[in-house]
């Protein structure tokens, strides 16, 4: 799959992300702002990568603003962006 | 039998709802994709509400999923996804004979191609419409996935075109005529939910006027309202006493091989003990015989 | 050396001296001498009063290195701290010290004074804003010495450090010093920690915004205490003054954290006539007080006192006839103010009465309940109310440790995860009240009692409440958001948390 428009998803929230995926060619890049950068920052970025991975997309610009979203509310904000961006 | 005394909506695209969904108490809680949820979001939630209930247990609480009405764009789509989940049930709203018939059919595609059981996907019902009402019998008849039929108050008064009044005198003959059909079907009976979160007086006396005319439990639109919900569908301890003293009593009158016997000068016959059995069986579920 | 909470605690701080360490909330049983205090004699001809702040600087024996104070009545909205500190700044001195009871958002200007070495020390019970980062950062010469209330009235009162000049905003004053702060514009209600400023300090200024004709007939600090009073235009904004007002909270998970609370009290056997009762101003907290006066209306149960910090909400609870008496150390809002410049059952007191572990008899020790709030909570109970989740001050014990010393039942009340944050942590960043004196932790998903309470474990074992261990609650809360990484610091420290009894509990490290 590849995204092939820009598409967001999630809202700004407490417990909630807000995703945006840009159209990119090199691969995968994701610049992220959370409330819980240091205890969680890289481990948020792992699950966006694999979801994005499990779904075929090898190349995107992920912009996302986390308000302490768990790991499946990530994921499904993710898909969500990527089913819209396709 | 399942205890619904209440049954709590919670919004579908909310994650800080979704996984605190069983700290309120509620017996049951709907996740809703419909009223909840904004046109542009369906979607979103119903990948939300997917990821959610595969990660999170929600322990005993009933979990249940109300879709988008069949007249929606959204409907099959959400039976599709959602039905795999297995659900406690779905919830269809507007309902009628004829939608149950779709749903019916696409439940038992859906349990094919996945290998579940035929008939585990269960359905709960939500009467909201004056048609609905009227066929509300045809509705549980045409399936024993129903389990439940729950009355949508706020749609159905504007379907009457009639005002929405706290003391729910308009609903009434929808409110009769729901839980006959449903005692008649040996299904549960949930009341509409009463929209002033404030009010606690004016809930716990239309939960009461609900009971009082059949219903077993209500529907809760903020899990403020379960508290005082619970409190009038729980057996009280008076109603627990009499009903350990109406089973002490038919265990003597057996021993002595009477059929029919007496208590507090009063004849106790079959529905006096069925009554009994039932009120045990609740204070039983909830915990309140020791 | 790990002291017997297992926290890191050298014997020596560079820029604070010798540690004390803690050994227990109830070890520091020796009396205590009270400082000697040199009263000065005035004439009859002597004027205090003055309007011109600058010639009154003029006058007070200003100096490099002096220790001066101020008190956080008029919480963020304050003006006095930082025009006193402007003009001390203007006239060059440097290497001071604040003692100030709390310092706010609007006490940024102190940042600079702080880089500037203008102030090189700090004295508080609470510190949030752009101070407590710029401490978090390092920035301050000295390690910030974080007490409590009550330790903020010991410190001074046994003279193990002395206030030079006093800065006491007055609401109200006379030309004499006859001081209350429930009238005039910028009334803040009850002076709880003023009092440690104007008994202890060498020189007391009061400033005030409302001089009115000698006598003031309502006094709350009388003149013998006072040497100058400074009239201003304003020493507050009304609007940030009351800026400690909270809401209950209208979060169903908080409501339901409450509702929980409020079973467990009524199950506990200290809901009864005559009980005393105190909350912290949080969300959650007001939202039990609103409960418990529920229960205790229809049971009819008359409380004696409730104190704090006091709000509307508990003004309300005494007005239902709940409560016999409130004693207030600090009002949070209007209808607190109103009631205590009216109702005489509305009793002042200083931080000394409310929580000096060091005197005859504090009003904490009289405390049947009282409901806290915690940023963290660790599987020993030790509670962390001084930094946040990342690990800068955003706060500080207040009257925390010193409630939960003194009362009977010590609730800790809080969601277990809220985005992503888990209460409860295997060890908390910083410790603030140790788990000895903490008795219950309440949140959504259950109750755990502290396993030192063998009694309340006793009578609740067959409680159909949602019990569990902090083991339990801990677990669950880390399935649901993963194991964080831990806060990283540097080896510098920045703060010091000092227990009631002067001992050090915990330091904070700079931040990375």
């Amino acid at each position: 799959m590849t995204i092939n428009k820009p598409a967001k998803c999630g809202t700004l929230e407490s417990n909630d992300i807000f995703v945006m995926l840009t159209p990119s060619e090199n691969g995968i890049s994701i610049e992220l702002e959370s409330v819980v950068e240091k205890q969680f920052g890289n481990h948020i970025k792992m699950v966006i990568e694999e979801k994005l991975k499990d779904m075929g997309i090898t190349s995107v610009l992920v912009k996302a603003q986390d308000k302490g979203a768990l790991d499946y509310t990530i994921k499904a904000r993710i898909e969500g962006a990527v089913k819209r961006g396709c | 039998m399942k205890l619904r005394r209440t049954m709590l909506f919670m919004p579908g695209n909310n994650p800080g709802m979704l996984q605190t969904a069983d700290t309120f108490g509620a017996d049951s809680v709907i996740f809703d994709l419909e009223d909840a949820v904004a046109l542009t979001e369906k979607d979103a939630a119903r990948i939300l509400v997917t990821e959610a209930m595969r990660t999170m247990n929600y322990g005993e609480t009933e979990v249940v999923i109300r879709i988008n009405p069949l007249s929606s764009p959204f409907a099959m789509t959400d039976i599709d996804k959602m039905a795999r989940l297995k659900p406690d049930a779905i919830l269809l709203p507007k309902a009628t004979p004829e939608d149950m018939e779709i749903l019916k059919k696409e439940l038992e595609r859906i349990e094919k191609e996945e290998g579940f059981e035929s008939g585990t996907i269960k359905v709960h019902a939500l009467v909201e419409t004056a048609y609905g009402v009227e066929t509300v019998y045809e509705t549980i008849k045409s399936s024993n996935r129903i389990q439940a039929v729950l009355l949508g108050g706020e749609d159905l008064a504007a379907d009457l075109a009639v005002k929405r009044t706290k003391d729910s005198e308009e609903l009434f003959y929808a409110r009769t005529k729901v839980v006959n059909a449903c005692k008649a079907l040996k299904v549960d009976a949930i009341d509409t939910p009463f929209t002033d979160t404030n009010d606690y007086e004016g809930l716990a006396g239309d939960s009461r006027k609900a009971k009082m005319l059949g219903f077993s439990g209500k529907l809760a639109i903020n899990p403020r309202q379960i508290d005082t919900i619970h409190e009038v569908y729980s057996p009280t301890k008076q109603e627990i006493n009499n009903a350990l003293r109406v089973m002490a009593a038919k265990e003597e009158a057996e021993k002595e091989g009477l059929g029919v016997f007496s208590l507090d000068g009063k004849m106790v016959d079959l529905p006096i003990i069925n009554r009994a059995i039932q009120t045990l069986e609740i204070a039983e579920m909830i915990g309140l015989l020791d | 050396m790990k002291n017997i909470l297992e926290r890191e605690i050298p014997e020596f701080i560079e820029g604070y001296g010798n540690v004390k360490q803690y050994k227990g909330y109830l070890s520091n049983k020796d009396g205590v001498i009270k400082k000697d205090f040199k009263f000065k004699t005035i004439s009859a001809q002597d004027s205090k009063l003055h309007t011109d702040l600058n010639k009154l600087m003029d006058k007070l024996p200003l100096k490099d290195g002096m220790v001066v104070s101020f008190h956080h009545h008029l919480r963020n909205g304050d003006f006095v701290l930082n025009m006193v500190m402007e003009e001390i700044e203007k006239r060059g001195y440097k290497n001071i010290t604040i003692a100030a009871s709390s310092i706010f958002p609007c006490h940024k200007g102190l940042v600079k004074m702080i880089e500037d070495k203008v102030v090189t020390q700090i004295y508080a019970a609470y510190i949030s804003g752009p101070v407590a980062e710029a401490i978090s950062q390092g920035k301050l010469e000295r390690p910030a010495i974080m007490h409590t209330h009550g330790g903020r009235a010991r410190i001074f009162e046994s003279g193990e450090r002395t206030i030079d000049v006093a800065f006491m905003a007055a609401p109200t004053s006379d030309e004499y010093g006859n001081i209350n702060g429930v009238d005039g514009k910028s009334a803040c209600g009850a002076l709880g920690y003023a009092h440690t400023d104007a008994e202890l300090a060498n020189i007391v200024v009061a400033i005030t915004d409302n001089l009115v004709e000698y006598p003031n007939t309502t006094i709350e600090i009388n003149q013998t205490l006072v040497d100058y009073v400074l009239v201003v235009d304003a020493i507050g904004n009304p609007k940030g003054i009351v800026s400690g007002t909270t809401q209950i909270t209208k979060n169903p998970i908080g409501l339901k954290v409450a509702d929980l609370t409020a079973k467990f009290i009524e199950e506990s056997g200290y809901l009864k006539n005559g009980m005393s009762f105190q909350t912290g101003a949080g969300g959650i907290s007001l939202a039990v007080a609103a409960q418990l006066k529920n229960i205790m209306k229809r049971k009819e149960i008359c409380g004696s006192f409730a104190s704090g910090g006091i709000t509307g909400y508990i003004v309300d609870m005494y007005k239902e006839g709940l409560f016999k008496a409130l004693f207030d150390v600090q009002c949070f809002d209007l209808d607190a103010i109103k009631s205590a410049k009216e109702n005489p059952a509305h009793i002042t007191m200083s931080a000394s009465m409310y929580a000096n572990a060091n005197n005859k008899g504090a009003v904490v020790n009289k405390l049947d309940v009282v409901i806290l709030g915690a940023t963290e909570i660790d599987t020993n109970f030790n509670v962390n109310v001084t930094t946040g989740s990342n690990g800068v001050i955003m706060g500080g014990s207040g009257g925390h440790s010193d409630t939960a010393a003194g009362s009977k039942l010590c609730i800790i009340v809080s969601q277990l995860v809220n985005s992503r944050i888990s209460v409860v942590k295997d060890k908390v960043t910083t410790l603030t009240t140790p788990g000895e004196t903490v008795d219950i932790l309440v949140t959504e998903r259950g109750i755990a009692i502290n396993p030192l309470r063998k009694d309340l474990l006793e009578k609740f074992k067959d409680s159909k409440l949602p019990l569990k261990t902090i083991e339990e609650l801990r677990e669950i809360a880390r399935n649901m958001t993963g194991q964080e990484n831990e806060i990283e610091f540097e080896d510098e420290i920045v703060a010091v948390v000092e227990y009631r009894d002067g001992t050090v509990v915990d330091t904070i490290k700079k931040v990375k």
